[in-house]
């Protein structure tokens, strides 16, 4: 993305580093955006409770700072691989929410044709190679989409998004062991939100950073607050650069919370009330960013009403899309389980 | 209904079970994925751990590849383990130590070992969950000497032959579908067992014999009621176990309706109904046929997440009420 001009970067000398390195237009729409995913979720979790939706999902609202500032210094070429709590990193790569609503509603005009749905949403035209139902799958995969990139010298750089959860799956082990021996372009973004479904990291990881493993695998090893948009997109930044120079991975750890259960079916038995509110209240990563900006004089008042309006007038319009798209016939239950041949 | 019988519902009767087997021998200890304080992905777990502590119901981190290894290795030194899949689809993740371990070790060491594990998959479409949440792979482990593999339909099988798992020497694998779990029936209190590898004949017909499994087997008896009322009478057989298979009491119903139709979910080819009928024709029955057999399995697809798609994708009770007119009347 093209940078803040000379005269006005130095005026933010010393500002986090998103104030010096993007312009205002750019930093507006990233909370155009993160209020995008929010009310996305939003407006997927009312769907879901008035019996539009089937099946389960993963709201990743608490996190949008995350997918945000990871997604920020990416190219429309370069590629993720997501997971089931996959939403953000979706939106955040560039997808339309009613298409993504359209297939959260099971019809033709989803990004999967229906056949997906929440823990399938892909937008392969923009790079997301798929969200994933098994934890710890994608991994592996966007160590191949590196391996592509170097061998046919795209010079793509992949990111892998995964919980904190997944790093105790053999798949993470392997993957960054191979993407480090062959020094692949790809970038492991563990979103650390503290638990896998309801164990905590504590009860289930023997290191007390998930970015330690990095040493194992003689790479850098990141920890950044994923709830602050700054932090994440210039740990993200100083990643694709290596990446780019061919220095091969960094896995990078950033700290963050879901506001949500896990899924639909949680009981949030495995954590404190005041917990999770402390969490809403004093460090929602939609609140922090937008007081920065203000703050430091990128937007005024109007500016958020404007942007908040302008969102839920997207959101609107994605469900009434959804709404009115065909759903797919019985009949063609058989498509696309092999390439279709002339 | 004897009065005195309780009825549970089908997860409620696996976790008595498990609580059975833990209070008769304490080497019984169960271990998954948030089967703790989250009662597991389905609450079959529930609040053993309350009842247990967090030393006999335990809480393992996502690694089912370890997770299965772990219960294997306890199994093979004196334990008891019972392990929980959160899905059956993600046994993928585990064959390795199912199939090149679990399945082998006692055959390998020429019978010095046994491998008295139990594993649990939840298995199955029709929560929405799409294609790696949905499958029906109990036919892939059926496919390995070394395993014993079950799939109680009812919830007093699920509670009997969970007991016999435990009490088996070898490793058993319990498929149970989802959709069953909030079924009720009736469940006798304390122990029993209901053996591994015996069929039950669940409802008795003169003139087509159809073989299900799990789910299916529900399915099929709403069909044969339903078919009752065109005086077409149905046998349902519940084959309870895939592997070892009860040949026998398959056999001697089709020489009693000389016609067989197998229903189940996993997908059609390759699978549970192709051994049946193979049997079937390798068997004295074949000779009895008066039609070509017929089966009903899931579609040749990945499960869809579409609502629609997905019901399309596995036999219905309508599919299996005209499959089973079409063969008693000679439509082909
Ligand atoms: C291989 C596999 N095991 C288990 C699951 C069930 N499951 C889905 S999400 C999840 C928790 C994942 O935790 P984490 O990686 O921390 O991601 P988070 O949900 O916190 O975003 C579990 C256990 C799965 N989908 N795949
Ligand atoms: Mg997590």
């Amino acid at each position: 993305m093209a940078g803040a001009s000379k005269a006005v970067a130095d005026s933010r000398a010393n500002l986090p580093f998103v104030y010096r390195q993007y312009s205002a237009e750019q930093l507006k729409q990233v909370l155009y955006k993160m209020y995008l995913i929010r009310r996305f979720e939003e407006g997927a979790e009312e769907s879901y409770m008035r019996g539009l939706i089937h099946g389960t999902m993963h709201l990743s609202i608490g996190q949008e700072a995350s997918a945000m500032g990871i997604c920020m210094p990416l190219g429309e070429d370069d590629q993720i691989t997501s997971t089931h709590r996959g939403h953000g990193h979706c939106i955040a790569k560039g997808a339309e929410v009613k298409r993504m609503f359209a297939e959260f509603f099971g019809k033709t005009t989803g990004y999967c044709k229906g056949r997906g749905g929440s823990m399938h949403i892909a937008d392969v035209a923009k790079g997301n190679l798929g969200a994933n139902g098994i934890v710890g799958g994608g991994i592996p995969i966007a160590v191949g989409a590196a391996l592509s990139s170097k061998m046919m010298k795209t010079g793509k750089v992949v990111v892998s998004f995964f919980g904190d959860g997944a790093n105790n799956e053999g798949a993470f082990h392997e993957a960054l062991n191979m993407a480090a021996v062959w020094k692949l372009p790809v970038i492991f973004v563990c979103e650390n939100n503290g638990y896998g479904m309801s164990t905590s990291t504590a009860r289930s990881t023997a290191v007390k950073n998930i970015a330690d493993r990095a040493a194992a695998y003689s790479m850098p090893g990141v920890i950044v607050n994923g709830n602050i948009f700054s932090e994440v997109a210039e740990a993200s930044y100083k990643a694709v650069e290596r990446a780019r120079a061919g220095e091969g991975p960094t896995l990078i750890e950033s700290k963050t919370y879901r506001h949500r259960g896990h899924s639909k079916s949680d009981r949030n038995r495995y954590r404190t009330k005041e917990e999770i509110e402390d969490w809403m209240s004093n460090r929602d990563p939609i609140t922090l960013f937008e007081n920065e900006l203000s703050e430091f004089g990128f937007i005024d008042d109007k500016g958020i009403e404007a942007i908040r309006n302008g969102v839920a007038q997207e959101i609107a319009d994605g469900i009434e899309f959804a709404k009115a798209s065909p759903s797919p016939d019985v009949s063609e239950t058989g498509n696309y389980v092999y390439t279709e041949q002339a | 209904m004897d009065a005195m019988v309780r009825e549970l519902s089908y997860a409620q009767a696996i976790q008595e079970a498990m609580a059975i087997a833990m209070d008769m021998d304490e080497r019984v200890f169960l271990m998954g994925e948030d089967i703790g304080v989250y009662g597991g992905a389905f609450q079959v777990t529930g609040d053993l751990v309350e009842r247990y502590g967090t030393e006999r119901v335990i809480d393992t981190p996502i690694s089912e590849l370890g997770g299965a290894g772990v219960a294997v290795g306890a199994a093979l030194t004196g334990m008891r383990p019972i392990f929980e899949f959160q899905f059956s689809d993600f046994a993928t993740l585990a064959m390795e130590q199912i199939v090149n371990q679990a399945a082998k070790m006692r055959f390998m060491l020429g019978g010095e070992v046994s491998v008295p594990v139990v594993m649990r998959f939840p298995a199955g479409s029709g929560t929405g969950a799409a294609a790696q949440h949905s499958q029906s792979l109990e036919a892939w482990l059926g496919h390995v000497p070394g395993l014993k593999v079950i799939q109680p339909a009812t919830p007093y099988d699920a509670k009997g032959m969970l007991l016999a798992a435990v009490a088996d020497p070898d490793p058993v694998m319990i498929f149970e579908h989802k959709l069953l779990y909030k079924m009720k029936g009736p469940v006798p209190e304390g122990y029993y067992t209901v053996p591994i590898g015996k069929a039950d004949i669940r409802r008795e017909g003169r003139d087509l014999t159809i073989v299900a499994t799990s789910i299916m087997v529900q399915k099929a008896l709403d069909a044969a009621a339903a078919l009752e009322a065109e005086s077409i009478d149905v046998e349902v057989v519940d084959l309870r176990t895939i592997r070892p298979m009860d040949k026998q009491t398959v056999i001697d119903s089709v020489k009693k309706t000389s016609r067989l139709m197998c229903v189940y979910e996993a997908v059609k080819t390759l699978g549970i109904g192709a051994e049946v009928s193979a049997m079937i024709a390798e068997s004295e029955a074949f000779d009895y046929l008066d039609a070509p057999i017929v089966r009903l399995g899931g579609a040749e697809t990945p499960i869809p997440y579409n609502p629609e798609l997905e019901k399309a994708t596995v036999p219905q009770v309508p599919d299996i009420i005209s499959a089973a007119r079409d063969l008693v009347k000679g439509v082909r």
